[in-house]
C-alpha cells in the first residue's frame, strides 16, 4: 500500500462580498465548499470542471498562496515519512515545507518576469531557501534545465523570458518547480496556453519526471481527454464541490453523476469514426444512490468510485 | 451538384516587414460550395487567418495579395476598390473574430453595435425593421432580447459570443468565417456554441469557414477540410477521407497528437521542432525537417510542393505521397 503524499479533508474557501457601499450585510461566495482528497506516492490526480467552478481556488489554497477557511490539510514529510497537518507547522517548519509543494502556473507569458534572465528565474527559489553555494546552485540551474529539455543548458541562462517560446518558456517554468525537488506539484492549466503541436511534448516532460522523480501531481483542466492522458484518477468538480471521483477509465466508461456526463458529452471527437458518448440529462441513477444511502455526503459505489449526493436539480437545469 | 460559392485560385500574400517580405499564404486554392463547412486547420503561424483576412481584404496595412483570385459568386474581389469592398464586406462574407472577449466596443451597448453594421448595409430600414432583425437574430443564437440594451461587461463569454455571431449573421452574408469561435472559451459553452452554430447553418443554409487549431472541432463540424503548414496547404479533402486515411506526414502527427475521451488509450507523439521562418524562400517540402521519416528526395529538398490528387477530390503534397 502506498503512502498518500496529501490528504485533504473538508476543504472550504469562502470569500466575504459585501452588498453595496453602506450596507453592514456581508454575503459569502464558497469558491471551495467542503471537499476531500488524497493522492497516493507517484500517482496524479486530475481535478476537473468548467471555468468558475473553484478548480484554481483548491490549487491556490493547498499551495498556502490563499489561506483556506476551514478544513484540515495533510502533506507527507518525505525526511520522516509522516502525515502532518499544515495547521500545526510553525513558521519556520512552514518555510521548509513549502519546497515540497510547488505549482506550475496556466500562462508561462505572465508566470515568468521578463526582466529576469532564465537563470535568475531558476535560481531564486534556491537563493530564498539559502541551499548551497553559488557555483553548486548554478550547476542545479545547469542540471535542471538539461532536465527538462532545454539544451545545451549555456545557451539558455543568459537569455530572457521573451527570446523563448511558448513551450520553451513552460519548460523554464517547469524547471523553477523542480530545483526544489518537490513531491507534489500542483498543475494548473500547464498546457492550454500552447500549440496543439508542442502541447503533448510538454505532458510527455511531465510525465516522464513523475515517473523518474516520483512526484504526484494535482491535475487542473477543464479538458477531459487531456487529464485522461496525464492523471490516474479524476476528480469532477462543479461549484465548488467535487461531484465524482474515480479511476480516469472508470469514469469515463461509467459516469454516474448526470454533471460528469455532461461534460463526457460535450467533449469533441477527433475522429469522425467515432461517435460523441450523449447523455441524457438523467438523475434516476443519481436519486437511487442518494436514497440507499440517506445519510452519507460521497457514496462509494465499488472500486473506489464516489458519488456526491447533494442535490444538484436546479443548478444543473 | 452543388453550387460554388467561393472559388480561391492560387491565392498568396505576403507582410513587408524590415527584414524582408514574408510569405503568409503560398499559392492556396479552395472550393466552398453552398451550405457546406469547409475546415482550416494547422499550428499557430501557419497562416489559417491570414486566409480569412485576405478573404475580407481586411489584412494589416503592410499585407499584400501578390497574385491570386477570390471569387464569390463569380464577383471578383481581388484588385476591388475600399468601396466596392465595403459592399461585399457583411453583405456577401461576414467573419466571427476571434476571441470574442475583445471584439466588442465596451462603451456602446451590444443592441446598438448590431444596429450599426445593418444601418451601414441597409440605410433604408426604419430603426423598427433593424430591432426586428436582432430580435430575429438574438433567438436564432438563444439570446434573450434584453441583450440589446446591455454592455458588453455585463455579458458572460459564452453570451458575447453569440452576440459576435448574431452581429455576424445580421446582414444575411452568403459567407461566414468563423475564426476560432470557441478558443477562449471553456468545453461545456464550447459545446453550445458550437451546436449553435451547425443549428443556424442548417436554419439559413450559410456556406462557413470554419479555421481552427483543434483538430477535434474540424472533425465534428466540417464537410471538407485543408490542414495548413507553413503558408501552405498540405492536405486537402473530404474530412471523413483524411481522417481515414492522412496522406501527408505533419497531417499524421496532428491526428496523432491529439487526446481523446473515446477509443483506446494510447500513447500521443509528439510534433518536435518548429515550423520553418516564412522570410526565406524554401525550396521543396516545408515540413520535411520535422518529419519523422522523410524520403531521401524529400530532404535533400528535390521535390516541389505540389498537390496531387490521391483519391477523389482528397489532395495531398506530392513528395508526402510519394514516401507512402
Amino acid at each position: 500500500m502506498k503512502k498518500n503524499v496529501i490528504e485533504v479533508k473538508n476543504l472550504e474557501k469562502y470569500y466575504e462580498i459585501s452588498r453595496g457601499l453602506f450596507s453592514r450585510d456581508k454575503g459569502v461566495v464558497k469558491a471551495v465548499d467542503n471537499i476531500s482528497f488524497e493522492i497516493p506516492q507517484g500517482e496524479s490526480l486530475g481535478l476537473v470542471g468548467q471555468s468558475g467552478c473553484g478548480k484554481t481556488t483548491t490549487a491556490r489554497s493547498l499551495c498556502l498562496l490563499d489561506p483556506k477557511t476551514n478544513g484540515d490539510v495533510k502533506f507527507l514529510n518525505p525526511e520522516s515519512q509522516v502525515l502532518e497537518s499544515i495547521d500545526e507547522l510553525d513558521d519556520d517548519e512552514l518555510k521548509k515545507f513549502r519546497r515540497n509543494i510547488q505549482m506550475i502556473f496556466q500562462d508561462p507569458y505572465e508566470s515568468l518576469n521578463p526582466r529576469w534572465t532564465i537563470k535568475d528565474i531558476i535560481l531564486e527559489p534556491l537563493n530564498i531557501h539559502n541551499i548551497g553555494n553559488l557555483t553548486e546552485r548554478e550547476e542545479a540551474v545547469k542540471e535542471i534545465l538539461t532536465t527538462v529539455g532545454l539544451t545545451p543548458p549555456e545557451n539558455y541562462m543568459p537569455r530572457y523570458p521573451h527570446e523563448l517560446s511558448g513551450g520553451q518558456r513552460q519548460r523554464v517554468s517547469i524547471a523553477r518547480t523542480l530545483i526544489m525537488k518537490p513531491k507534489f506539484v500542483v498543475c494548473d492549466e500547464p498546457t492550454s496556453m500552447l500549440d496543439v503541436s508542442i502541447r503533448i511534448s510538454i505532458m510527455d516532460l511531465m510525465l516522464n519526471l513523475a515517473n523518474d522523480l516520483d512526484i504526484s501531481y494535482l491535475y487542473i483542466t477543464h479538458d477531459l481527454a487531456v487529464a485522461r492522458y496525464m492523471c490516474n484518477r479524476i476528480a469532477v468538480m462543479f461549484n465548488g464541490k467535487i461531484v465524482e471521483i474515480a479511476e480516469t477509465e472508470e469514469l469515463l466508461k461509467n459516469p454516474k453523476h448526470p454533471y460528469t456526463k455532461r461534460l463526457i458529452s460535450s467533449i469533441p471527437v477527433p475522429d469522425p469514426k467515432y461517435k460523441r458518448v450523449e447523455y441524457e440529462l438523467n438523475f434516476d441513477e443519481l436519486d437511487e444512490i442518494v436514497k440507499n444511502n440517506p445519510d452519507k455526503s460521497m457514496v462509494d459505489i465499488g472500486g473506489e468510485h464516489f458519488i456526491a449526493t447533494h442535490d444538484v436539480k436546479d443548478i444543473l437545469y | 451538384m452543388r453550387k460554388e460559392v467561393l472559388v480561391v485560385e492560387k491565392l498568396n500574400m505576403h507582410y513587408e516587414t524590415l527584414d524582408g517580405p514574408v510569405a503568409a499564404v503560398k499559392d492556396v486554392s479552395f472550393v466552398l460550395n453552398e451550405g457546406e463547412s469547409f475546415g482550416l486547420v494547422g499550428e499557430s503561424g501557419c497562416g489559417k487567418t491570414s486566409v480569412a483576412m485576405s478573404l475580407l481584404q481586411l489584412q494589416a496595412d503592410n499585407a499584400k495579395i501578390s497574385s491570386g483570385s477570390i471569387k464569390l459568386e463569380g464577383q471578383e474581389l481581388v484588385g476591388m476598390t475600399e468601396n466596392e469592398l465595403r459592399a461585399v464586406r457583411w453583405d456577401g462574407i461576414s467573419i466571427v473574430f476571434q476571441g470574442a472577449m475583445n471584439a466588442w466596443n465596451p462603451v456602446a451597448k451590444i443592441g446598438e453595435q448590431i444596429r450599426e453594421a445593418i444601418r451601414e448595409h441597409r440605410p433604408d430600414n426604419t430603426k423598427e425593421e433593424n430591432t426586428k432583425k436582432i430580435e430575429e437574430l438574438f433567438n436564432i443564437v438563444g439570446l434573450d432580447n434584453s441583450i440589446m440594451n446591455r454592455y458588453p461587461h455585463e455579458l458572460s463569454g459564452g453570451m458575447k459570443q453569440r452576440a459576435i455571431i448574431a452581429l455576424a449573421l445580421s446582414c444575411d452574408p452568403k459567407v461566414v468565417i468563423a475564426d476560432e469561435p470557441t478558443t477562449a472559451l471553456d468545453v461545456v459553452i464550447q459545446d453550445q456554441i458550437l451546436k449553435e452554430l451547425k443549428k443556424v447553418q442548417d436554419l439559413l443554409g450559410l456556406s462557413l469557414i470554419y479555421i481552427s487549431h483543434d483538430i477535434a472541432v474540424i472533425a465534428e463540424m466540417t464537410d471538407n477540410m485543408a490542414v495548413m503548414y507553413a503558408g501552405s496547404v498540405v492536405e486537402m479533402g473530404p474530412t471523413a477521407s483524411i481522417f481515414n486515411k492522412p496522406k501527408h506526414a505533419y497531417t499524421r502527427l496532428l491526428l496523432e497528437s491529439t487526446p481523446s475521451v473515446v477509443g483506446e488509450r494510447k500513447k500521443l507523439r509528439s510534433l518536435d521542432g518548429e515550423p520553418p521562418s516564412l522570410i526565406n524562400e524554401n525550396k521543396g517540402c516545408s515540413f520535411s525537417p520535422r518529419c519523422p521519416e522523410p524520403s531521401k528526395e524529400c530532404k535533400n529538398q528535390e521535390l516541389d510542393m505540389k498537390l496531387i490528387e490521391v483519391t477523389k477530390g482528397h489532395w495531398a503534397d506530392q513528395c508526402c505521397v510519394n514516401c507512402g
